[in-house]
């Protein structure tokens, strides 16, 4: 049982001063007052901590005690995270709710993980092995889908493995492993510690390479995001944000998701979980809830365990990526993190900067975003961590604080418009202010999958939209009737590619998911249209004709071709030259 | 009881505003209740704001118009600020502080609630659905309310928010019994109050409703603890009572100026506007109050309405509340000015729980792809509008021509309906079909050609 470390001061919401008489350090992990509340020092000035407390701090006094391990908020990493719900710092929802009720108490001490459930072990090392930190003893298959890997913890030093235990069932908390370094032995469990705050070390970065196939056809094919990459997607309330990053989480090749419900609402923490509990991946036919751990700390629940969430997020998954996996992690809303980092740094008293957010928030974005990436890992493996984080800009303007130093971090940008969601253009990202650098690093492998027109489409496609852009504001000037039929046809096949191409129901059965070879053959009947239309409008052919055409509603029907029918896409792609050509006659 | 429940004190230090600080006590807890007893016998209650070694600071309820800081009685009771609610509430007017104002006895408590509320765990939550039919077609069709969904009205002064809450609450049909309103009017006109009462009369709900007043000359406090006292009632009738709840909460913009007032006075630092920076989770700590719970037969459905200062939606109000609740009904002075009632502007509008509780076999199987068309062929009329507005009408094409006048009726006889006037959704759906078949139907992109073949109607 910790030990009193101090007693209370003070007490301001979810801050608390408390005057220690032991060494206390930043960071440490505190139990404060009756009830054991769960608490970390942030702040230290002279013999007084100031603790931000993780849960409601209503009845704390003065003079109530402060108890401490002395040691940082940590989480337990090991077999039982994936498929589960925990809140912001670590505590398990479910258990929660099936031994406290419906509401969720205070004072509640649960572990993060079942230490009783057994779990079946499988070594991959053997016994007078070298083996060093960040290796992998065995594994475990946690869910049909993920086998989680045994590794030995970063902090353990380089040794022999002394002792491994054989296949079979094992509890956690049992020693599975022991390792002899100088002298000393150090056991391995199929689960550590790990404190929350800290980065997982890694041994170097590398270059992204491969995209995050998300299924949307406007990620995917104009604004991509590579695997290791950081995507931010500002939009004001009810753009779209929460919808991206469900699909994203649902339908991204990623092996592992990790999805963090910072301060939004519990209905949505309802929705995916009653979803991935019946929803199937594509491309593995299991249940997307065997690749995904969720964290929820919603608007409603305390405000500092939401600041810690985004950290609990980001840490769960370097745990996966140092097993050589490719993780996703949403975060729906950092601006909600942002947010509450203000509110505790005013009940600190602190100095605030812009719009009352503290100083240190570009520097606490940096060091979040650097934590993504692509990495070779301690034990060799390659795994990487791709950050989707929405933005929830105040009044829905993007040159507020998070929005503009959030920018600085992320390399893809997908802006949400306010009026394509108004007009019910889903999903609403805007091709005119999103962007992508990932475009040059990840072309390589739209060459490698497709016939290799990929990066050319994507040019001409955008070109047209920025000419339609112009052509638009004409029209508003002088009317449509005194463009020539030349750049007509620009406004008619941006207006195809918008309804026929971006627009994406995340409701409907089969256009939800599109995958890349989909998505390629649409693209390329889309430019197909444009390119041959070009053509026939010289030779006299009217926009109308083409309107009309059975190619043209022929493009507008493709997002209902399912995965399977995709050979017959194919074919009408095929013959889209030929039809048109027949207009002439 | 404890030791320090009993302690008294009879010296305040400082009063400033609603707050006032008192010294040389020990063992007070921070948010709980404070007794204060004046020489005349008056009691107020006021709440610890904060508390430290020998000091507290304390809100006071009624406010602290008249009071000394000599010769009053401080007492501190050892616990946060409860609620006893009962089922003999329902039919009964409360202020806001749940103390009766119709003059009628206290009912007898059946339970002692926190009327801070303790968050619902996530996993405890069931997703709302079973659509609420309110009759009017904007909303049944294009922003569908869901039992247990938060769905403001992002209002203006003097626009018909009050009449379109009330027709709702006469409209709705909602199936099954234990059906109840709790009302909450937070700095609300007498007016407004009389006018809700009536209404309520005229329904023949009155019995169903409990009411919770502090009208505009109530301290600001006062303001923000009515919708606490109110949705405490709410989710004992919900979660213990069975019942189906709809809650209005009215206006949350008199709410969000009374914790900006009192966000002043103690010298916190503002974020935007001069609200505080925990406005958002304030907020949220009212409206996740709404919502149903695993294997509970109740739910709580919330309408808050709130005026928009200066029609302004990017306004914090407006703003921090969209991004809590499950969409918006936004209000328009325009389509007001014209005659057209309810005022509804349907573009910025969103139910975001419309789209798991809509289509084939919950509603109607062409609900989705209809309200989708709707909504994308009315925005292009806008587009379309703001065109011809500078190039004149005869400059545009033949088809733009089709969309205004579809946008024409599409206000005047979608939008447009009168205050007595419910509509079945069939009926909603049905005219829908009506107004977007002026429309050629190869324009008609988000609906499937099964369902223009069955339901379009082609011109003789
Ligand atoms: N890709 C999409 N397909 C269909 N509907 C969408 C899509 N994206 C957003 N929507 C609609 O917009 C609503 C609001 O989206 P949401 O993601 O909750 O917004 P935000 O998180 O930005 O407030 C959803 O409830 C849904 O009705
Ligand atoms: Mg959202």
């Amino acid at each position: 049982m910790a030990e009193k470390i101090g007693t209370i001061i003070r007490v301001n919401g979810p801050v608390v001063q408390i005057r220690c008489n032991e060494d206390i350090r930043i960071l440490d992990m505190v139990e404060v007052g009756q009830f054991h509340l769960v608490g970390e020092v942030v702040r230290l000035k002279g013999d007084v901590a100031y603790v931000q407390v993780y849960e409601d701090t209503t009845s704390l006094k003065a003079q109530d005690p402060v108890y401490s391990d002395k040691i940082p908020l940590s989480l337990e990493l090991g077999p039982g995270l994936i498929g589960n719900i925990f809140d912001g710092i670590q505590r398990p929802l479910e258990k929660i709710k099936a031994q406290e009720g419906d509401f969720i108490s205070r004072g509640i001490h649960i572990s993060a993980l079942d230490k009783e459930k057994k779990w079946h072990f499988k070594p991959l090392r053997k016994i007078g092995e070298k083996i060093g930190p960040g290796d992998i003893i065995g594994e475990v298959q946690e869910t049909t889908l993920v086998k989680h890997k045994i590794l030995v913890p970063p902090y353990i030093p380089a040794g022999i493995l002394f002792s491994v235990k054989e296949e079979g069932d094992y509890d956690i908390e049992q020693t599975m492993a022991e390792i002899e370094s100088n002298g000393n032995i150090h056991s391995v469990r199929m689960y550590h510690r790990w404190p929350v705050r800290k980065n997982r070390p890694y041994n170097q970065k590398i270059d992204v390479n491969t995209p995050l196939i998300t299924g949307q056809r406007v990620i995917d094919t104009l604004f991509p995001v590579a695997k290791g990459g950081c995507v931010a997607v500002p939009g004001g309330f009810g753009t779209g944000k929460t919808v991206v990053q469900h699909q994203l989480a649902k339908w991204s090749d990623a092996d592992i998701v990790v999805f963090v419900g910072c301060g939004e609402r519990g209905n949505e923490m309802t929705d995916v979980l009653a979803n991935f509990t019946k929803l199937v991946d594509p491309r593995t036919g299991k249940l997307l809830l065997e690749r995904t751990v969720f964290i929820a700390n919603t608007s409603n629940m305390p405000v500092a365990a939401r600041e810690a969430s985004i950290y609990t997020g980001i840490t769960i998954a370097e745990y996966f990526r140092d097993m050589g996996y490719q993780v996703a992690l949403m975060a729906d809303s950092t601006s909600r993190w942002a947010e509450a980092l203000r509110e505790l740094s005013g009940r600190m008293e602190e100095i605030p900067l812009e719009e009352g957010f503290p100083g240190y928030l570009p520097s606490r974005l940096a060091e979040f975003y650097e934590r993504a990436g692509r990495v070779i890992n301690l034990n060799g493996s390659t795994g990487s961590i791709t950050v989707i984080a929405s933005v929830s800009p105040q009044g829905g303007d993007f040159s507020e604080p998070v929005t503009s130093h959030t920018k600085r971090f992320i390399r893809c940008f997908w802006a949400l418009d306010r009026d394509l969601a108004y007009s019910r253009h889903y999903p609403a990202i805007s091709w005119i202010d999103s962007y992508s650098e990932y475009v040059d690093d990840i072309k390589l492998w739209w060459d490698a999958h497709t016939d290799g027109n990929w990066i050319g489409y994507r040019n001409e496609i955008l070109d047209l939209l920025q000419k339609e852009q112009r052509l638009q504001q004409i029209v508003k000037l002088i009317g449509p009737d005194v463009l020539p039929n030349t750049q007509k046809i620009i406004l008619e096949t941006c207006l195809l590619f918008k309804n026929a191409f971006l627009q994406q129901s995340a409701f409907d059965e089969i256009d939800t998911f599109c995958s890349a070879r989909k998505q390629f053959l649409m693209f390329k009947a889309i430019i197909t249209f444009h390119r041959k239309a070009e053509e026939l409008i010289k030779q006299g052919i009217d926009i109308d004709e083409l309107r009309e055409s059975d190619v043209y509603r022929g493009i507008v029907r493709m997002k209902s071709y399912s995965e399977e029918t995709l050979s017959e896409l194919e074919k009408f792609v095929d013959s889209m030259e030929q039809q048109m050509e027949k207009l002439l006659k | 009881m404890n030791m320090y429940n009993l302690r008294q004190y009879t010296v305040l230090d400082e009063i400033a505003g609603q707050l006032f600080v008192i010294r040389n006590i020990h063992n007070v807890g921070y948010n709980e209740i404070v007794e204060i007893t004046e020489e005349n016998g008056k009691i107020r209650t006021g709440i610890t704001l904060e508390v430290g070694e020998g000091y507290a600071i304390v809100q006071v309820l009624g406010g602290t118009t008249g009071l000394a800081l000599k010769n009053c009685r401080v007492r501190f009771k050892g616990e946060p600020l409860k609620f006893g609610v009962s089922q003999q509430m329902l039919g009964r007017i409360f202020d806001g502080l749940g103390n009766p104002l119709d003059g009628l006895p206290e009912p007898i408590a059946e339970e002692k609630m926190n009327v801070n509320g303790i968050a619902i765990n996530p996993s405890a939550r069931d997703y709302p659905e079973n659509i609420i039919e309110t009759g009017i077609s904007t909303i049944d069709v294009m922003n569908t309310l869901i039992r247990g969904q938060k769905l403001p009205f992002f209002s203006g002064s003097g626009l018909p928010h009050d009449m379109i809450a009330a027709q709702i609450v006469r409209q709705a049909r909602v199936e099954g019994e234990g059906f109840c309103i709790v009302f909450a009017g937070m700095g609300v006109k007498y007016d407004t109050a009389r006018f809700f009462i009536r209404s309520f009369e005229e329904t023949g709900v009155l019995d169903n409703v409990i009411m919770f007043l502090s009208l505009a000359d109530s301290p600001s406090l006062t303001r923000l603890m009515t919708p606490r006292f109110a949705l405490t009632a709410a989710e004992f009738l919900a979660f213990e009572k069975d019942m189906h709840v709809l809650v209005l909460l009215t206006d949350m913009s008199n709410y969000c100026e009374a914790l900006r007032e009192l966000s002043t006075m103690r010298g916190e630092i503002p974020a935007r506007k001069g609200y505080p920076g925990y406005l958002y989770s304030d907020l949220a700590s009212i409206y996740e109050r709404a919502g149903r719970i695993k294997n509970k037969k109740g739910s709580i459905t919330q309408i808050p309405i709130l005026t928009m200062p200066n029609d302004d939606i990017t306004h914090p109000i407006p703003d921090l509340t969209g991004y809590i609740t499950e969409g918006q009904i936004v209000l328009d002075r325009e389509l007001h000015s014209r005659g057209i009632y309810p005022p509804i502007s349907v573009l910025p509008s969103l139910s975001r729980l419309m789209k798991d509780n809509i289509g084939s076999g919950k509603t109607r199987e062409d609900h989705p792809s209809l309200a989708s068309q709707l909504f994308a062929s009315y925005a292009r009329t806008r587009d379309i509008k703001a065109i011809a507005s500078i190039i004149g009408e005869e400059e545009i094409s033949s088809l733009d021509r089709l969309y205004l006048k579809f946008g024409e009726i599409f206000e005047t006889k979608f939008v447009n309906q009168s205050y007595n006037e419910r509509r079945t959704l069939n009926q909603s759906l049905e005219l829908g079909w009506d107004i977007i078949s002026n429309l050629p139907e190869e324009e008609l992109i988000r609906i499937s050609q099964q369902q223009i073949k069955q339901r379009y109607r082609h011109k003789k």
